[in-house]
């Protein structure tokens, strides 16, 4: 039939069923509700996702999707308030996410926070909390989807790592820490399960504006957009790459930056 | 009681969901699917064979209840030619046992695959529906399993509103436990088949109206891509049993092995491996020419003697057939319309079918009778089933186009059938079966469900959330 679009119903809480002749794709992005996170929401509805949007801030979140739903007319962004932190609840979100979705074929990692202690100073506090939510809420959050994905025998997993998780440097250990755990931890998903049919994609960003940047300390080289960061990584999503750096300068910078001896790195104030 | 994530398709490949996968080998375990469901917080479908073309049999992120182990024929009563089967039986199994006897089942698939729980879900029907109704007329009883933890017994008489709303009712009122079913007596393995070439569609719906009342099965295969003065022309069967003494050795042709479809093509060709050969024609071109071989083929009108299992299970000759539509699978759209606007319904899809360059690859028609089912699909006239090749190129043409055929059946009057229409809408549903219906069948729902446990995405989809 030829009718205009109907506007959405607001009141209705489901996207709309897949069929034969209109497919869906359905995606999880944990971190959602700003800056990168955000901006992936963004793209991947434009392409013709629907996703599960899940963070923190449920007001940043609800307007996230209201935005979403109203540009594109329908339910594609639904919203999930949650802590990474919460280990405990992933289990049955997850299960209701799915349900919820009606299947699964992505899940993107996008939570982290970065606490930088300040030079020479220690803060075991900001440590902790940031292996907790960058480390072990991946791994709370990847270990089942690595599952269903495995034995679904189909399914990509995106992780957002980071340039900063390629070497230790003086400013900030235990960023430098979690974000070298979650490369290591994706690295050895991607081992167990490109047998099985999955992508699992690492994607280390450099410099990227938004509100995490703000935190660093110095200057920030090569900074990029968080609509370029994401049109890198949907690039990289749709090749099955492996892993990817954004912007792609930061894989030369990095190859040497990790080629330069110890002797000389430990004098560095980088 | 296992349970593992896995993906799914549908029959066509066109469509895959993944499910929680669990199989029942005992009644009891469907109580505590229904009690896991409830604490896990989704929902549960029931599957069968997973012969359905669309979404009947799929549960995205929800339980899949694979009934295909609850498989055994419990008792076969060769005297009165009544069995009894768990709902996990295949109509392979069922005829394979009864046949040998005299017997056969009375409504038959064109695949044997399909389970006995699945066709009464769907309330199949034959090439004989016209004058057999479909398969839930030949049900003395049934026992099922509702999401309650209720267990009852159904016949025409008692709970007669859930006999008649849970055949048909799609799986989504409780699942079936045993199936007692009425055979049909013969008297000879073979059918007598009359084959004539029909050269139009206003000829082809006149032969099926005409040849119906004279035999016992009816079947036109229409050529979906001849246009002009030869649209809609095609080829009936007109088939009839065999009376007592026509067949001077019913027992040997009653045997199964002599039923059974031959692995080979020509003696010598494996057919497992035929549907990679057909994959090249499956295309507008290569289609054209198969159509038209087939049609010159069938200009000769003759007679001849077939087995029965030959002449029902039509999709089970080439195994696999259906991967032959590649990689995007295939969809098939039936339709059921009334005797008075058949014709003028068809020849407008058909048109509308060659003007977007979309013809179907597979057109078949038949001829029915409605029947006292809730959720009925069946009309006073015919029905017109097209398979179609599903690409990512012809995805949106297609769509759009089977919008249209949607419209063009419900102003005709006419119904769409859920073990095989995968895009109908709720609001077409909702046209074609009426709010009455809908309503009864949403309060029978709320008695035997309560808590929405049995969901799939077809119910998702035409009945809403």
């Amino acid at each position: 039939m030829s009718d205009s679009p109907k506007p959405f119903d607001k009141t209705q809480d489901k996207p709309a069923q897949a069929t034969p002749l209109n497919p869906r794709r359905r995606g999880i992005i944990i971190g959602a509700s700003d800056g990168m996170g955000a901006a992936l929401a963004r793209k991947l509805t434009k392409e013709g996702y629907t996703l599960a949007l899940i963070a923190r801030r449920k007001d940043k979140l609800d307007s996230l999707c209201m935005e979403i739903n109203s540009s594109l007319n329908e339910i594609r962004a639904l919203a999930y308030v949650h802590d990474v932190a919460n280990y405990n609840e992933v289990p049955a979100l997850l299960r209701r996410v799915v349900a919820d979705l009606g299947g699964l074929d992505l899940v993107v990692f996008m939570a982290g926070v970065n606490f930088p202690p300040g030079l020479n100073k220690y803060n075991f506090d900001g440590d902790r909390q940031m292996i907790e939510v960058n480390v072990i809420g991946a791994m709370a959050w990847l270990n089942p989807v690595a599952e269903m994905f495995q034995n679904a025998k189909a399914g990509q997993i995106v992780g957002i790592a980071s340039v900063a998780g390629d070497r230790g440097r003086v400013g900030n250990p235990g960023y430098n820490t979690s974000k070298a755990a979650l490369a290591t931890y994706l690295e050895a998903l991607r081992n167990r399960l490109t047998r099985h049919g999955v992508n699992v994609l690492t994607v280390k960003p450099g410099f990227v504006k938004t509100e995490m940047m703000k935190a660093a300390q110095g200057a920030t080289p090569f900074a990029i957009t968080p609509e370029k960061a994401v049109d890198d990584i949907y690039k990289a999503m749709r090749k099955r790459r492996q892993l990817i750096y954004t912007a792609s300068i930061w894989r030369w910078i990095m190859l040497i930056i990790q080629h330069v001896p110890s002797v000389i790195f430990r004098r560095m104030s980088f | 009681m296992q349970k593992k994530f896995t993906q799914l398709e549908n029959f066509g490949h066109s469509l895959s969901a993944p499910s929680y996968l669990i199989q029942a080998n005992i009644p009891e375990e469907i109580h505590e699917v229904f009690q896991l469901a409830k604490k896990m917080g989704i929902t549960v479908t029931a599957r069968g064979a997973g012969r359905s073309y669309n979404d009947a049999a799929l549960n995205g992120g929800g339980i899949m209840l694979d009934m295909s182990g609850m498989n055994s024929i419990t008792r076969w009563d060769k005297a009165s030619g009544l069995v009894t089967a768990q709902p996990g039986a295949t109509l392979e199994q069922l005829w394979q046992k009864v046949e040998p006897d005299g017997w056969w089942p009375p409504v038959v698939s064109g695949t044997m695959m399909t389970t006995l729980g699945g066709c009464l879900s769907a309330n199949i029907h034959g090439k004989n529906n016209f004058k057999m109704g479909p398969i839930g007329e030949h049900v003395v009883e049934f026992t099922a399993v509702l999401p309650t933890g209720a267990e009852i017994t159904c016949s025409p008489k008692k709970n007669a509103d859930l006999f008649h709303a849970m055949i048909s009712g799609l799986g989504m009122l409780g699942i079936f436990t045993s199936v007692t079913m009425q055979m049909k007596r013969i008297y000879s393995g073979l059918l007598s088949v009359d084959a004539f070439p029909v050269r139009n569609l206003h000829e082809h719906l006149a032969s099926l109206l005409d040849g119906a009342p004279n035999h016992d099965y009816i079947v036109g295969w229409l050529d979906t891509i001849a246009a002009g003065n030869s649209l809609g022309r095609g080829q009936i069967h007109a088939t009839r049993y065999l009376h007592e003494g026509e067949d001077p050795n019913p027992r040997e042709t009653m045997k199964v092995k002599n039923q059974v479809l031959p692995p080979y093509v020509f003696g010598v060709f494996p057919k497992s491996i035929l549907h990679y050969f057909m994959a090249p024609f499956v295309n507008n071109f290569g289609w054209w020419g198969v159509n038209t071989a087939k049609y010159i083929a069938s200009l000769r009108k003759h007679t001849f003697r077939q087995s029965h299992a030959a002449f029902h299970f039509l999709l089970d000759y080439v195994p696999d057939w259906e991967l032959s539509a590649g990689r995007g699978g295939l969809i098939q759209y039936q339709s059921f319309i009334p005797k008075e606007t058949a014709e003028a319904a068809w020849t407008e899809m058909l048109k509308l079918s060659h003007k977007n360059r979309l013809p179907a690859y597979l057109g078949v028609t038949k001829r029915h009778r409605p029947d006292k089912f809730l959720l009925t699909h069946a009309v006073d006239g015919f029905s017109f089933a097209m398979d179609f090749k599903v690409t990512d190129r012809r995805r949106e043409k297609l769509s759009a186009m089977l919008q249209e055929f949607d419209r063009i059946v419900i102003e005709s009057g006419g119904r769409l059938y859920f073990a095989k229409n995968s895009e109908t809408t709720a609001e077409t549903a909702l046209r074609f079966y009426g709010k009455e219906t809908l309503d009864k069948f949403r309060k029978l729902k709320k008695r035997c469900d309560p808590n929405n446990l049995l969901e799939s995405d077809l119910y998702r989809r035409v009945f809403g959330r």
